[in-house]
């Protein structure tokens, strides 16, 4: 019975969508403001079907409903509860259904805090946000029915694929939808300015929490998923340049590109239609990951059971949206008023060199990801791998990260190249510095990592230089400095955070990328091995059983020099649902400098066992950077000038002007 | 510096950044793309030892052969043609014989396929398409395959 509420209401959302499409349009053609407000308690109703559909679904996971085909395929009676639930959305259609739920939850956002909107751009907003969602949720009826049931219930399920069952990637799929769904407010903003005809700077500060919130979430997602391959899959590495990591790293390049030019259009009223243009490319680059991902067109390591099929109807969705964006922006662009051109050398010229790169950098990434296809249309059957994008990718990005410092510290309008170069005095010094000093450290095996990661330094140096700088520390008195400080909007701090993000990223990842050791050996029982200056001594195998699986426990006592450090324990695990599908799970000793990283391979002669191991210089400072650039977003992101949202009219002051 | 030199700086700039891209990007597309051939490919192209490329097709029933230390040999075959290959690591968990397989190497002189990496993959019943794709072209694919694929999900 809950199954089928579950059902009824998720067809009922899609009514309630078309409602949410047709009607407030409708009155906004009519000038009606009965029929326009429609939209705001139907994007409300929709959220709450949603979660009803969502609960529903969840119920049959958590109680083991093996009647409905999706729980039998995807669960088992036995799985530890935390992984019922998350099973929830480890599969196709449970995914899409929260998909679908994030989508209406942005909507209902938009209309319970988007109380300063203008009611026509409300009502534009909400209605465009409503016909993606029905795209979805027709997807979802017509091919993807969680709620499918079937005739003759069998005993038990068929258990969730092992490597989902992990905490990371149980909450790798919320993060990520969040993200990739919530480029749709943008989208939304951006169609029904084109449809307005007008966007300008309050425009520009309805659409920047929204994108915000987004990207802070996909950073997140992307982070988790990153860190989840790392320790999972005993690979020992952290980005593959996968057709599905692109997938999802696109929108974030194309999303931090627009993060950055709707501060232009705030503060300058220029940019105004790239931003608009910017907006409908993140959403699409979104949709394109989710094609991409589902349809399987792409081999990918990450690729889980795929549907050509469904593909072809989230490409229809994929080809309405943007199609219909862009087709909108070529009718409507010419009649919106263009910004004034600005100097090459100010804040709004350095968000600008931002954009571009990050465009093209993110153009660079989408052809080696759709490459393969191009070719195949030829006869021919290609990949593109890590060694193209590290080619591409990574010198585009290095003209970004050495202008990073300088974006906040160049004044808008007219900026001071020589003056903001002299307050980065300190941050290059201590950069040279730290360079010296790694060279000399690694006896100078590579002369460009020393640099690069001497170029992290200096970001993160520069962006804290910044704050001081604008603080007046060292110039004054330490109590102003800290009132200063504290009375400093909590935008700037939230830039500051994300910079420092960037660089410490760039300096794990470029550590980890040229100082990383990796070493495969066979090990008989009592042997010892020697790694980056640990020996590991390995004391054999032990069977072990756990709630839904068994595993081959392998131990390893770890020393340095002479002193007792960790035991480790690698393992190979065998779920008793598909024990066709073994899996490794690592053992990983952290310590300041770097991750020893063991996994066990397959059994050999006379109990001896093939054993990978890595050292990995600082590579927790990947996700470290990635955390603190999402800190930033949220510190941003709870600036009061955004909280309040909009620059409200001056209401008619209510003490009455006394008459002359 | 008036309008009309602030355009044109800014023009330049972005034009050079794009001819720097485009050139990255035909670069790196001419030297580090890598071609997919299966066991008959190999025989119909003729390709040379020495040239990297990924190899695809099923892993031979009884050919997995675990020598010296983490040395293994197999062969890969699309039934038409079979490759030997030889791999010195850690196989994924999902390798298995009778099933797809994708490894990345290079054919040495004796002909033997010497591979580097063996690819993974995260689900029993997910085949790469390229595998999936010159197996149906041999016409050795089982529909059974697909069905198991469908209505999995994710």
């Amino acid at each position: 019975m809950i199954v089928e509420t579950g059902h009824f209401a998720l067809i009922l959302a899609a009514i309630v969508a078309m409602v949410q499409f047709a009607v407030p349009l409708w009155g906004s053609y009519k000038s009606d403001p009965i029929l326009m407000r429609v939209a705001i308690p139907a994007a409300q109703a929709q959220l709450i079907l949603l979660l009803i559909s969502f609960l529903a679904l969840m119920w049959a996971y958590v109680t083991s409903d093996f009647s409905v085909k999706n729980v039998f395929a995807n669960s088992h009676s036995a799985k530890p509860l935390f992984f019922k639930i998350s099973g929830v959305w480890a599969n196709h259609e449970g995914s899409m259904l929260l998909w679908v739920m994030i989508l209406s939850f942005y909507g209902a956002m938009v209309a319970m805090f988007g109380r300063n909107l203008p009611p026509t751009l409300k009502t534009h907003v909400l209605s465009i946000q409503a016909l993606v969602s029905l795209s979805f949720l027709l997807f979802l009826i017509f091919t993807s029915n969680p709620f499918e049931r079937i005739v003759n219930p069998p005993m038990d399920g068929r258990g969730l694929n092992p490597l989902l069952q992990d905490f990371a990637l149980a909450i790798h799929p919320p993060f990520l939808y969040l993200g990739y769904v919530g480029f749709s407010v943008a989208f939304s903003f951006a169609v029904a300015a084109l449809i307005e005809g007008r966007v300008d700077a309050a425009w520009a500060r309805w659409v920047r929490p929204w994108t915000l919130l987004a990207w802070v979430n996909l950073t997140i997602g992307i982070a988790l998923g990153s860190w989840w391959a790392y320790y999972e899959l005993g690979w020992g590495g952290w980005w593959f340049w996968d057709p599905v990591e692109n997938a999802s790293f696109m929108p974030w390049l194309a999303g931090t590109a627009l993060l950055h030019s709707a501060l232009v259009v705030e503060k300058r009223g220029a940019l105004k239609l790239w931003t608009i243009l910017l907006s409908i490319l993140t959403f699409s680059l979104s949709l394109m990951g989710a094609f991409l991902v589902r349809s399987g067109v792409l081999s990918s390591v990450h690729a889980f059971a795929v549907d050509p099929e469904r593909g072809i109807f989230i490409l229809g969705i994929l080809a309405f949206f943007t199609g219909g964006a862009l087709a909108l922006f070529a009718w409507r662009a010419p009649d919106l008023k263009q910004g004034g051109i600005f100097a090459p050398i100010s804040r709004e010229g350095a968000l600008v060199f931002n954009n571009l790169i990050l465009v093209i950098a993110c153009g660079t990434v989408l052809i080696g990801t759709l490459w393969p296809l191009v070719t195949e249309a030829f006869g021919y059957k290609i990949s593109v791998g890590a060694p193209y994008f590290e080619l591409t990718f990574a010198p585009l990005m290095i003209p970004l990260l050495l202008a990073i410092p300088f974006g906040p510290l160049l004044a808008w309008k007219r900026g001071d190249l020589r003056g903001a170069a002299q307050r980065l005095y300190a941050a290059a010094g201590i950069a040279v510095l730290v360079v010296i000093v790694t060279f000399s450290v690694t006896s100078g095996e590579s002369m460009v990592a020393p640099l690069l990661i001497g170029v992290g330094i200096y970001i993160v140096v520069g962006a804290v230089s910044e704050i001081l700088w604008r603080a007046k520390a060292f110039r004054t008195d330490w109590s102003e400095v800290g009132r200063r400080l504290r009375n400093m909007p909590r935008a700037s701090y939230g830039s500051m955070f994300g910079h420092i993000g960037v660089g410490i990223f760039v300096i794990g990842s470029v550590a980890t990328s040229v100082w990383n050791t990796e070493k495969i050996v066979a090990m008989t029982p009592g042997s010892t091995q020697t790694v980056a200056g640990y020996e590991v001594r390995f004391d054999g195998v032990e069977e072990r059983k756990g709630p839904n699986f068994s595993e081959k426990l392998a131990n390893f006592n770890v020393t340095k020099n002479g002193k007792q450090i960790a035991t480790l324990h690698p393992a190979k695990r065998t779920y008793i649902t598909r024990s066709a599908m073994p899996m490794t799970e690592t053992g990983i000793y952290n310590a300041w400098n770097g991750d020893l990283y063991l996994a066990i391979g397959d059994k050999l002669q006379q109990g001896a066992y093939t054993v990978r191991f890595y050292f990995n210089p600082f590579i927790r400072l990947i996700w470290l950077g990635c955390l603190i650039m999402a800190l930033g977003g949220l510190v941003s992101l709870s600036d009061r000038r955004l909280r309040i949202g909009a620059p409200k009219l001056a209401k008619k002051s209510p003490v009455a002007v006394p008459a002359e | 510096m008036t309008r009309k030199q602030r355009r044109s700086a800014m023009i330049f700039t972005g034009l050079g950044v794009l001819a720097v891209a485009v050139s990255l990007v035909l670069w790196g597309l001419s030297g580090n793309i890598m071609f997919f051939y299966s066991p008959s490919d190999l025989v119909e192209k003729q390709v040379q030892p020495g040239q990297r490329f990924r190899l695809g097709g099923l892993v031979e029933e009884g050919s997995l052969v675990r020598g010296q230390s983490t040395k293994i040999t197999f062969k890969v075959t699309d039934n038409a043609k079979t490759v030997a290959v030889s791999f010195e690591g850690v196989l994924p968990d999902l390798f298995r014989e009778g099933q797809g397989v994708v490894a990345e190497g290079k054919l040495n002189t004796t002909g033997v396929f010497v591979a580097d990496s063996v690819l993974a993959k995260h689900d029993e019943n997910y085949m790469p398409p390229e595998v999936a794709s010159s197996l149906k072209k041999k016409g050795v694919w089982k529909d059974k395959d697909t069905k198991a694929v469908k209505g999995m999900g994710s």
